[in-house]
């Protein structure tokens, strides 16, 4: 369930590129596709067509294992690349091919709550309280949901100090959660339109765009005293540019989201662009956020926290096994 | 006549109205090998990949388990349910003539063309505690969207469809005349619909439920938007399945699914066996 958008010229194009990414950058994409478009007929001469493919992050990566034939991708974590390296379509070092490990882009984890903030939600503490539905997606099959789990399991280490304990406050949490949604859209609409649960955990892009659907006057975002720093992806996939020979066009285009128009539009789609110049611009829009990364020694890189957490048998399943 | 039998005519081949046996069942299993075998048994060689105790390990697992007691349980009480409700539907359509009955008729065949999560998501919209429905129930403390209720929901309306279709044209070929010759034989009401009507229907109301209950126990995009997916709470086993392949384990996944084909296929090996039964007892009328 990989809808590929329409191309955007209906005559043939001299060079065509596959995006397959995941699910909150469908808006992003439209507007850079056609931005990148423009430039690359500019310098070249030569029309590019560009298809956009979107979905959940780790569907989309198993589409691409599977034999999907994407120039790049760009994903909603590293793991989900990783497992496409891992089966030879991608170099083992893609992370490094980039600035900022291949993320151009950076996103957090914030709180989405009603309007006035009823239950007074102010950090992830209050998440625990007895009366306080929480709304997140299942981390099994959202990435999302990954850095949202990911995110509460740093405050509580920070907070309380041993994993016995962050296990015990994580637990506590998701025995909040009403409704764990497949993906992290599913769970934007869980709590927007079904009216399910006090406190939306989403990626802060999402979060800006569902008060921009919906209006300032339905909810309010709440920014947690400590989040995680969100670093979606991208990289060229070896393995099909090699052999359609796009590479020097696909790499051009990836290089174009560090430009300053690239940087610009990550920022209106409500991206934290990586640029401190655009940053800057932009600063107002963006609070502050005290963040973790991935590479932590809290987690000590994807490939041990999924090991860590949310294999069959890990911290996650643990939680709900009793 | 005594001494030696004579000797058995010599087989003759028997020909049937029809010609072309041979060619039409080489292309039967031709084609359900291509469709339904080869693929099923890649589903077990899969499975097979992986050593024996660590299939035991996934199916023993609690989470599986629960996953699967809530698939095929919450798919039996959907299938039940459509019984009765298919058993009234469908007299309804078949005995009485009222206004709009074609378009109720037609009207049962929606779940059949819907998109599953299509479906999903306009019950989900509908039970939610702010819906149309749910805001009526949630003061009176009834929680479907985001229940095991509302799986038992959502299956109900995807497995409709089935009882209905399969035991209306049953009812149909049934004659009038047989209750009316039962009632001049001084039979009452119920004895008339317990000794002539339901034998003759019963093996079409049971293959019906066999069919809304395949369907339910493998349903996965309309359930999983009004389930909840809280694991051993309203987790269906198909989520699950969906769960390992996201994990990049083919293997598990597949040890599920065919755990899964296999208890249905036992399942509806019995109801067939059941539905036999009531045939031969009772013999098939109309």
């Amino acid at each position: 369930m990989a809808p590929v958008a329409a191309p955007l010229a209906a005559r043939a194009a001299d060079v065509s590129l596959l995006n397959v990414s995941y699910d909150p950058t469908r808006e992003l994409y439209q507007q850079f596709n056609k931005a990148f478009a423009a430039q690359y007929k500019a310098e070249t001469g030569k029309t590019l067509e560009i298809k956009a493919s979107h979905g959940g992050s780790g569907k989309q990566a198993r589409s691409v294992i599977d034999g999907l034939q994407a120039d790049v991708v760009t994903l909603a974590l590293a793991y989900d690349i990783d497992a496409i390296a891992d089966r030879g379509f991608i170099a083992r070092d893609w992370q490094k091919r980039l600035p900022d490990n291949s993320s151009p882009y950076t996103s957090t984890i914030v709180f989405l709550v009603r309007k006035g903030n009823p239950k007074g939600i102010k950090d992830w503490d209050d998440l625990l309280k007895a009366d306080v539905k929480v709304v997140t997606p299942n981390p099994k099959t959202s990435g999302g949901a990954r850095w949202n789990y990911l995110a509460a399991w740093a405050y509580a280490l920070k907070t309380y100090g041993s994993e016995a304990q962050a296990k015990d406050f994580v637990a506590k949490l998701y025995k909040n959660v009403p409704v764990l949604d497949t993906g992290a859209r599913g769970s934007t609409v869980t709590f927007t339109e079904r009216g399910v649960g006090d406190v939306l955990l989403a990626w802060e892009n999402e979060a800006f765009l569902s008060k921009k659907e919906f209006g300032d006057d339905k909810f309010d975002i709440v920014v947690p005293s400590l989040s995680i720093l969100a670093e979606p992806p991208v990289t060229v996939v070896d393995k099909v540019v090699d052999k359609k020979g796009t590479r020097a066009v696909a790499e051009a285009y990836l290089d174009y989201l560090y430009s300053k128009e690239g940087q610009k539009l990550a920022a209106e789609n409500f991206y934290r662009p990586r640029d401190p110049e655009i940053a800057k611009q932009y600063e107002k829009v963006f609070p502050k956020v005290n963040l973790v990364t991935i590479d932590d020694p809290t987690f000590g890189g994807w490939r041990k926290a999924q090991k860590t957490h949310f294999e069959d048998g890990g911290v996650f399943d643990q939680i709900y096994s009793n | 006549m005594a001494g030696a039998a004579p000797p058995p005519p010599a087989p003759r081949r028997r020909h049937g109205v029809i010609p072309g046996f041979g060619l039409t069942l080489g292309l039967t299993l031709l084609w359900l090998s291509l469709v339904v075998l080869i693929p099923l048994t890649a589903l077990f060689l899969k499975t097979a990949e992986l050593p024996p105790e660590r299939i035991v390990a996934i199916l023993t697992a609690p989470r599986t388990l629960n996953a699967l007691k809530i698939s095929f349980g919450l798919s039996l009480a959907a299938a039940a349910f459509n019984l009765v409700a298919g058993a009234v539907i469908v007299w309804a359509l078949v005995r009485y003539e009222f206004p709009g009955r074609r378009v109720l008729d037609a009207l049962i065949d929606i779940p059949f063309a819907l998109p599953t999560a299509v479906a999903g998501i306009a019950l989900t919209t509908l039970y939610a505690e702010n819906g149309w429905i749910g805001s009526f129930l949630a003061p009176l403390g009834i929680k479907v969207a985001f229940t095991p209720l509302g799986i038992w929901v959502a299956l109900v309306f995807i497995g409709l469809p089935f009882v209905v279709r399969t035991v209306q044209p049953v009812l149909e070929d049934l004659d009038h005349e047989l209750e009316e010759a039962a009632a001049t034989l001084g039979a009452g009401r119920l004895t008339t619909i317990r000794r002539v009507v339901l034998p003759a229907v019963l093996p079409a109301f049971l293959t019906g439920f066999a069919l809304a209950f395949a369907r339910a126990v493998g349903e996965y995009g309309s359930v999983i938007f009004i389930a909840g997916n809280l694991p051993n709470v309203s987790e269906i086993a198909p989520l699950l399945i969906v769960i390992r392949l996201e994990e990049f384990r083919y293997a598990d996944a597949t040890t599920i699914a065919a755990t899964m084909l296999v208890a249905a296929f036992i399942l509806l090996f019995v109801i067939n066996g059941l539905q036999r039964w009531s045939e031969s007892r009772t013999g098939r009328l109309g």
